[in-house]
């Protein structure tokens, strides 16, 4: 391997990168504009549901627990039905996700025999949304059912003492607000570096091949390896810039909790540039027509990166061979990496796993690519 | 005219009819993809790696410890002897909730106070700890009803103390399991179909463009409609097979229900497609290269997905957002595609969902026409 050789390499792909304004501006901008713009798609949290309600009765008590929905952040009482007929078409249209009837012997039951029912119909179709909706509904009946017994107790006379036979003490680690976003964010930018970085090296070599300018590259003593790291070296500078837009706007403009080093974030980083641009770069050597390297490249990174690195899906959820099949997508350790880094403040030594896995990666597509590249013509 | 259509659309397929591996990588990578992402793409929450350290040791914590070990929700992977286990655990993501009950719980159980079970949970992803925690509020529940009945019963007369209660009955409709596979399955179709056909037709011109027949192609006597037409049917056969397989692997294999009518699916799929067709066209007439194209519509899909209500409810975004959502396509095929395979509503519901299709895919097809005109000159 001859230095004089790689940086003529890497010249060149500067100056091509350079002569093609309208590429580098996608390459530098659209990193930039989709996590300023996705940051805040990126959220599972609940907050102002609309809620029907079904008021069958019409008492105080039951227009009382409506009042506790409505104080409630997680709903919004969006419109009262008098008919089940005019439920069911607001559910079925989606303008609510919820509905809460109360039954006309609401009060009655109440009085007599100390409980009562509330209907909670849900729109489960989103069953995630649907889980989390119920929960918080349980929690606010709760409360409201603590309400009437303080009422009952004092009308009795008798001492206003709430007596719970256990109560869940609950503490959250890491992430204490469950704030979605702080772990998602973190995932987003593995996602769209991973995006970047395939799409920045995966056209290279098949450019040169339909262009003609291989036949150029063939006649020179440059070897393989030289060509690769030539190729590579600008697209690792870009790829810096990429990250460190993306993660910038992560911790400051996002606030998402930052707690690790700058170190183990740079040296993380970086190992997975290179996983992501020597793999662009194997693909474009494997594959000659460009409408094969992306189709392949897209197959390859874009549903995979979004769907099971565990960026929104928790891989621990997966079927066991599903989670075994994630093992070979790079972008599961970089966004292991960085939501540890972010949340956990996790340093390097905590880190080992995923960093040899990356490390192994990296070498093992940049000696498959440095082989399969053949300097002839046919 | 339609003469020159017609040339145009045989050319296009005697060009696929050559590319030998295209085939094997419309159907292969697509029947693939549907499989693994089906098992993959659910937020339930079932076996969450569980540690625990009971400081009680007696038949009361026991009990409660048996009613977690018993569910399904929670895998007990660690019995630890300290606070200081309960930590690491929790710190090296071995587990994710920690159960610890103090000495005393017991005691303050039988007296008839309130007694406390601790949970730590690891809350970097908030929507499993989120769930996880309604699970464990809902287990200790189960388990402070039985134990109050329990001791009503066996100190009669303290039963003067009645509590009031109001309970939730839970009906969710369409979906009863809240089984998250159904919700996301529907979901897939859309998602994958976007991502093929886009992929497919953003090279259809620029292609041309490039390998210089593009030349040969405005020197006859085709027209720029004619030709963007001729280009668009051969892509929608293409994209039509590929719903098919598509939803014949989610319903046969993953066994989602189809409550609705299928016309109306065909209806939203053809909808779909031709918005879908019109996108990548247009990004074939704004590149001069393929590279371009390459990156372009990598960059609009992910956009596309982000915010088309696929993973992330679209009324938790902020409004701007909610605005943008009304111009991606995919957001009015999820809600065609899991109202016709979940709620079973028909025309009368999902009309606005197709009208904003077909003028979403009228106005994308109409600029790339334009735009074509106007790369001739």
């Amino acid at each position: 391997m001859k230095w004089h050789r790689l940086k003529a390499i890497a010249v060149k792909e500067v100056l091509q990168i350079w002569r093609d304004p309208r590429s580098l501006m996608i390459a530098l901008l659209l990193p930039f504009t989709q996590m300023f713009l996705l940051g805040y798609g990126v959220n599972l949290d609940l907050k102002h549901l609309p809620v029907c309600t079904f008021d069958r009765e019409g008492s105080q008590l039951s227009q009382a627990l409506f009042k506790h929905f409505q104080a409630s952040q997680y709903f919004t009482i969006a419109r009262n039905v008098t008919s089940y007929a005019e439920l069911t078409a607001a559910i079925d249209d989606a303008t609510c996700g919820f509905a809460i009837v109360v039954p006309p012997d609401f009060s009655e039951r109440l009085n007599d025999t100390g409980s009562a029912l509330v209907q909670a119909i849900l729109d489960a179709s989103d069953d995630n949304t649907a889980n989390l909706a119920l929960g918080y509904a349980t929690a606010v009946v709760t409360g409201y059912s603590a309400n009437v017994q303080l009422h009952w107790l004092d009308r009795q006379g008798r001492p206003l003492q709430q007596i719970e036979p256990m109560v869940v003490q609950s503490r959250v680690w890491f992430n204490e607000d469950l704030e979605s976003r702080n772990f998602i964010i973190p995932g987003l930018v593995a996602v769209i570096m991973a995006l970047v970085g395939a799409q920045l090296t995966s056209l290279t070599i098949a450019r040169e091949w339909e262009r003609g300018t291989m036949e150029l590259l063939v006649s020179t003593p440059v070897k393989p390896v030289e060509l690769m790291f030539g190729k590579l070296a600008p697209y690792l500078v870009l790829g810096w810039l990429d990250a460190a837009f993306c993660l910038a706007i992560a911790a400051l403009w996002f606030a998402v909790p930052f707690r690790g080093t700058l170190f183990t974030l740079f040296f993380t980083t970086t190992l997975f540039l290179m996983v992501v641009l020597s793999i662009g770069y194997l693909l474009s050597v494997l594959i000659r027509s460009q409408v094969g390297a992306s189709q392949v490249a897209l197959v390859v990174t874009m549903l995979p990166t979004v769907l099971l690195s565990g960026y929104v899906f928790p891989i621990d959820q997966m079927p066991t061979v599903v989670q075994d099949i994630t093992y070979l997508l790079y972008s599961r350790y970089y966004v292991t990496i960085l939501k540890a880094v972010f949340l956990k403040g996790s340093g390097i030594p905590e880190l080992m796993t995923p960093i040899l896995f990356l490390v192994v990666y990296a070498a093992a597509v940049m000696v498959l690519a440095a082989r399969s590249f053949r300097k002839r013509l046919d | 005219m339609f003469e020159r259509i017609i040339a145009i659309i045989i050319k296009e397929f005697i060009e696929l009819k050559r590319d030998k591996s295209a085939r094997f990588r419309l159907i292969v990578p697509t029947v693939l993809q549907m499989l693994l992402f089906g098992y993959a793409a659910t937020y339930e929450v079932y076996h969450v790696s569980t540690a625990i350290l009971d400081l009680d040791h007696t038949q009361e914590s026991r009990e409660l410890l048996s009613h977690f070990t018993a569910s399904n929700r929670f895998d007990v992977i660690e019995m630890a002897h300290s606070q200081g286990d309960i930590a690491a655990a929790i710190d090296d993501s071995d587990a994710v909730v920690a159960l610890v009950i103090h000495a005393g719980f017991a005691e303050l159980l039988r007296k008839g106070q309130s007694a406390p079970l601790q949970v730590i949970v690891d809350g970097t992803n908030s929507n499993t700890a989120l769930i996880a925690l309604g699970y464990i509020n809902t287990i200790a529940a189960d388990f402070a009803k039985g134990y109050a009945t329990d001791l009503a019963q066996r100190i009669s007369g303290a039963a003067g103390a009645r509590r009031v209660q109001v309970v939730v009955e839970q009906r969710p409709w369409f979906n009863p399991d809240l089984n998250g596979r159904w919700f996301f399955v529907p979901g897939l179709i859309g998602t994958l179909t976007l991502v093929i056909v886009v992929n497919l037709t953003a090279f259809a011109i620029v292609r041309e463009r490039e390998v210089g027949t593009l030349e040969q192609i405005m020197v006859s006597p085709i027209r720029p409609v004619e030709f963007i037409l001729g280009k668009t049917v051969p892509y929608f056969v293409i994209g039509l097979f590929q719903v098919a397989l598509i939803v014949a692997v989610g319903t046969l294999w993953f066994q989602v229900p189809f409550a609705g009518n299928p016309l109306m699916l065909v209806l939203g799929s053809v909808l779909f497609l031709f918005s879908t067709l019109a996108l990548g066209l247009l990004i074939s007439t704004l590149c001069s290269t393929q590279q371009q194209a390459f990156s372009l519509n990598f960059f609009i899909l992910n956009p596309f997905f982000i915010l088309s209500g696929f993973s992330f409810p679209i009324s938790s975004m902020p409004q701007v957002l909610q605005w943008l959502t009304y111009v991606n396509p995919l957001r009015y095929y999820l809600v065609v595609i899991r109202g016709t395979f979940l709620k079973g509503v028909g025309l009368s519901v999902l009309w606005p969902e197709l009208a904003a299709m077909a003028v979403i895919a009228a106005i994308l097809l109409a600029t790339s026409v334009l735009r074509f005109r106007k790369s001739l000159e």
